[in-house]
């Protein structure tokens, strides 16, 4: 390694990436560090992120936006964001050890893009948009449209992710995540499911189940169309069950040391009927209540 | 004599007290110096250059751009091993550098020295070993059938062990049948292989490093390095856990080769996945069964085959196999047994001694069975295992009558009636003690509850006619006014908390507040290993004999001293005593500048080989038992499980150290827990696939349940204190008990360990 740069502020961040393009951001360290240490990895230079306080901010404009910056950290998240982001609340308090979640941060998962990422679901159930930087300026990518792969994703060489916008305020979220040890796992599946009552839409969002971390459309598609927003009836077996039959057909899971492809196909169809229920649960009693 | 024990047994700090162990804050606190924190001026660090193949012959070393490098100072082969360049426990088969070829991935073939470890390892990387690959033999029912290369001379099956007892065609009213398969666990010790050899001015070598047994070390390096004995000189470091996977060697070799070339200090520290590579693994095996009963659900026979997958290397294949063989039929009563027990060659990890030896796999195998038997019976699984337990005079499957404490049925009972944990309740209970803990799986569907059962056997110290036994030396003086003890042996601390019950001994036998305990090294004679649940029983018992020895020196200087006899004088607060002119005579004023010191051996009782043809015969000295329950909520849909609380029983004879006893037991269920759900080196084609803590996984503090324990003291009477081994009870029969709960909860058929959601959840 070559070079160790700390910028205190993120034009200063930018201009390092426009300078080094090589260098490799470094936020809580719980990717790259791994990669350096099991020698996976060895970068030309390290970026380090941490000394960068617009990174760290979250705000809500509106009402409806979360701006959060990713240096966020997973413990912020769990203790100062569980109403404003019900699913990526819960999806961090699965993330590792409570040594992991005091260091990792959104952002880094979004620049480490593995398909396993824990926040990544959430984002995808909820429409999120990631907010990338670079000297250039910032530019707002869908979060369906950032992965293009197995740890490959959009970002331009002088680019850093900034932020992501996370809507806020439309309904119940849930977040699942199966792994063979009950904390501290590497998911088998994950799936987020977020309920949008103003536009009646049902978001879900993959993990772990394709190369990338996926949204399930025609799940979408079918559970907003059979839900009965207006009468608010209860979920019928059928419509759980064929909800989670339509997010296993939208995986492409592989078999590997962690689980088998029909294992993950299995729980996902199981989390997602389950998930359904839940976060319509909530939806009628919010709605009887409000 | 009795009298000082007796008087002093409930002093601080004595036999059977709860006492603190001197590591007990440091390791808390972090402060404590394991062998990876060694260092010394001007030493230089070592690196491995391994196979990359599970077979193949090696064609040629090119290490000459990686001895240009800048900072490295040397690298050597096979050809610079001085002496002998096999090394092994059993059978010295495995290469200390790989000669000819290579017999499984990650063997080391080169070592480096350079200025910096991470200069050492790219060197490591830069050597160029040309290779001409074989086709590898990685399934173990292959090697035993004899098909495919012969990987070292006389064949691929290490060992074969027969038990034949009673009728050869016995006749049952019941007969139950299964195959059943156990995986590779690792000993995931937290600290990984490392040490610091200095080479020392007489040509010698001084080697610091963590290891089971620094005599076996001792012994075999001499070998390997040519040099004498007392060339070469070892010295326990700070062991982070051991549970067999230090019986090997593993750095110490290179350490020494790469010291005695370049003139300075080397250290080697493995990471992680290194460490994977650098020890042996319990070993995976394949068991089966088949048990015959009367109606009643008395065993009538039992017939076992079981195979392990030995790998590469010997290692203890032989004895792990023979107690495989010899446990075959657990703690029951079965009068017409047939059990072979196989190890065998293959291009796999070797694999070699793991806490429980061999036992552990056969308790999968018969519990799983006696559940089967259960089942077919329409009996409860707890009246089954009664109906057959062994008592004190019991023969086991070996002919051995049991003729020391055999409380099995007491503990099963223990265990059946401690009170059940409270039924799951998902609208009460914490969402993270749900299977799935804190990923939000479920919020009680699919939840089922399940109980299961089981009980185990294993023997306790080395057997079949080992001359096993441990020195300890013991001096006592007199050091500012007050009396000192310092006992010294060379029996490894691997976190068991040997040094704390040696310091306990010397208190208790001499009464002395002030207890030093030398650091292990080989200046003193040997210890034997830190292993079969031997350590407190053999060093303990030379500990104990080196006192007396001392104690009585000291009796007969004072009886000349004083002018009494020495029948009327005793040890006691620092003082000895006259029951005559009930005088107390201060050791410190008695002894003065006089040292006390004494040296003494303890063996336990001989054991004899067993009969080739019949397996029979008086070969253990001592068994020990133990009993499990396990309570598991299993989300039946996703295969996830639980475990809701772990009870165990076990006898331990005496309880030297309670809360020691105790730490042991809980260790224990944590890696029994952690083999039934989820500790498993996958091999693949002999590559290992998740050399990692990521990949490889133990269980958490949320994967552990809270634990149960009722703790028997059933004094021995041929162990000191009447104590017995505690080291691996407690972990034998926790994954058969696990696996009967997951089946209770889920009626279906478990056949291997660790179960894997997907099994649970019918989608394998």
């Amino acid at each position: 390694m070559t070079s160790f740069v700390q910028p205190v502020g993120l034009d200063e961040a930018c201009e390092a990436k426009a300078a080094e393009p090589d260098l490799v951001p470094l936020a809580g360290g719980t990717d790259v560090m791994v990669e350096l240490n099991f020698r996976r990895a060895r970068p030309h230079g390290l970026l380090d992120l941490t000394r960068v306080p617009e990174l760290r901010e979250w705000s809500v404009s509106d009402g409806c936006w979360l701006r959060l910056g990713a240096g966020v950290s997973y413990a912020r998240i769990i203790k100062e964001l569980g109403g404003h982001a019900p699913a990526l609340a819960t999806a961090s308090r699965t993330v590792g050890s409570p040594q992991i979640r005091n260091r990792g941060t959104v952002g880094g998962n979004l620049g480490t893009s593995s398909p396993a990422g824990d926040a990544l679901p959430p984002l995808l159930a909820t429409g999120s948009t990631v907010e990338l930087v670079s000297v250039r300026g910032n530019r707002l990518v869908r979060i369906e449209d950032f992965f293009t792969g197995p740890k490959e994703n959009v970002l331009l060489p002088d680019e850093l992710v900034a932020a992501v916008w996370l809507p806020v305020g439309r309904g119940p979220q849930q977040f699942s995540k199966v792994g063979p040890r009950n904390a501290m796992v590497i998911a088998v599946a994950a799936l987020a499911t977020a309920l949008d009552g103003e536009s009646r839409r049902v978001g879900v969002g993959l993990g772990a189940l394709a190369p990338r971390p996926i949204r399930a459309v025609e799940a979408e598609d079918f559970a907003s169309w059979a839900l009965d927003w207006d009468g608010g009836s209860g979920i019928h077996a059928d419509v759980a069950a064929r909800f989670g039959a339509l997010v296993a057909g939208a995986c492409a899971p592989i078999d590997d040391v962690r689980g088998s492809s029909a294992y993950r196909r299995h729980a996902v169809a199981v989390l997602a009927a389950r998930s359904l229920r839940w976060a319509w649960q909530e939806y009628r009693k919010d709605k009887s209540c409000g | 004599m009795t009298a000082t024990w007796a008087g002093q047994r409930a002093r601080p700090g004595t036999v059977g007290t709860g006492t603190i162990r001197a590591d007990a804050i440091p390791k808390s606190r972090g402060d404590f110096a394991f062998s990876s924190d060694l260092y010394a001026d001007g030493m230089l660090w070592g690196a491995t250059v391994r196979s990359r193949y599970p077979y193949a012959r090696i064609k040629s070393i090119d290490f000459s751009a990686a001895a240009v490098m800048s900072g490295v100072r040397c690298v050597l082969t096979h050809h610079d091993v001085p002496g002998r360049n096999r090394f092994g426990l059993e059978i010295r088969d495995q290469p200390v550098l790989a000669d000819d070829a290579v017999r499984y991935v990650g063997e080391p073939v080169a070592v480096v020295a350079a200025d910096h470890p991470e200069i050492a390892r790219r060197a490591a990387e830069a050597v160029a070993v040309e290779y001409e690959r074989l086709d590898a033999l990685t399934d173990p029912r292959l090697a035993l059938s004899g098909v495919g290369p012969d990987l070292h001379d006389g064949g691929n099956v290490v060992a074969h062990h027969r038990i034949r007892k009673g009728s050869a065609e016995p006749a049952a009213d019941v007969v139950v049948r299964g195959v059943y398969h156990v995986g590779t666990q690792d000993q995931a010790f937290l600290g990984p292989e490392s040490c610091l050899a200095i080479p020392a001015l007489d040509g010698g070598v001084e080697l610091y490093c963590s290891t089971q047994w620094l005599h076996i070390d001792q012994d075999q390096l001499a070998d390997v390095l040519s040099l004498p004995l007392d060339k070469v000189r070892l010295t326990l470091s700070g062991v982070g856990g051991a549970f067999g996977g230090r019986e090997d060697l593993s750095v110490q070799a290179h350490a020494c080769l790469l010291a005695l070339r370049t003139g300075r200090p080397i250290k080697m520290v493995y990471d992680r996945e290194e460490s994977f590579f650098g020890h042996v693994h319990r070993h995976p095996a394949r068991l089966e069964y088949e048990h015959g009963a009367s109606a009643d659900g008395c065993l009538v026979y039992v017939r076992a085959r079981i195979l392990l997958d030995g790998g590469a290397y010997a290692s203890t294949s032989r004895a792990v196999a023979s107690n495989a063989g010899c446990f075959a039929c657990g703690p029951y009563e079965v009068p017409n047994v047939s059990v072979d027990s196989y190890a065998v060659y293959t291009n796999n990890p070797p694999c070699g001694a793991m806490r429980g030896f061999g036992a552990v796999q056969s308790c999968f195998g018969y519990e799983s069975q006696m559940d089967k038997l259960a089942a077919e019976l329409g009996l409860d699984p707890v009246e089954v295992r009664l109906r057959n337990a062994v008592g004190t005079g019991s023969a086991m499957a070996t002919g051995q009558r049991i003729d020391g404490p055999a409380p099995v049925a007491e503990l099963l009972r223990r265990v059946r009636d401690m009170e059940p944990p409270a039924p799951a309740d998902s609208s009460t209970c914490d969402d993270v003690l749900m299977p799935g803990g804190a990923a939000n799986t479920t919020h009680g569907e699919g939840v089922r509850r399940g109980v299961g059962y089981g009980v185990s056997v294993k023997n306790i110290c080395k057997s079949l006619g080992y001359d096993d036994y441990g020195t300890a030396r013991v001096r006592l003086s007199i050091s500012g006014g007050e009396p000192v003890a310092e006992v010294h042996t060379a029996a490894a601390e691997v976190g068991q908390g040997l040094t704390t019950v040696q310091a306990q001994i010397v208190r208790t036998e001499l009464g002395v507040r002030q207890v030093v305990v030398v650091p292990a090294d080989t200046r003193v004679g040997d210890a034997g290993t830190s292993s079969a649940s031997r350590q407190t029983w053999i060093s303990g018992g030379a500990v104990r004999a080196a006192c007396e020895a001392v104690r009585d020196r000291v009796l007969r200087i004072a009886a000349a001293t004083l002018g009494a006899e020495l029948s009327e004088l005793w040890l006691a607060d620092e003082c000895v005593r006259s029951e005559r002119t009930a005088t107390d005579v201060p050791l410190a004023e008695l002894l003065g500048s006089t040292n006390v010191d004494e040296t003494r051996v303890f063996r336990h009782r001989q054991t004899f080989p067993l009969d080739p043809e019949t397996g029979q015969g008086d070969g253990h000295v001592a068994f020990a038992f133990a009993a499990h329950r396990a309570v598991v909520d299993v989300d039946t849909e996703l295969g996830l499980v639980r475990v809701v609380e772990i009870a165990c029983a076990e006898d331990v004879g005496r309880a030297m150290n309670p809360p020691a006893v105790e730490g042991q037991m809980h260790g224990g269920i944590a890696q029994g827990l952690g083999l039934a759900l989820m500790e498993e080196v996958q091999v693949v084609d002999g590559y290992i696939q998740n050399p990692s803590f990521t990949d490889y996984l133990i269980p958490t503090t949320l994967d552990m349940p809270p634990v149960r324990l009722s703790i028997l003291e059933i004094p021995r009477d041929d162990s000191p204190y009447g104590l017995t081994g505690v080291g691996e009870p407690a972990l034998l029969s926790c994954p058969a008990a696990v696996v009967a709960a997951i089946r209770d909860a889920c009626g279906i058929d478990i056949t291997r360990i660790p179960v894997r959601p997907e099994i649970i959840a019918g989608c394998a």
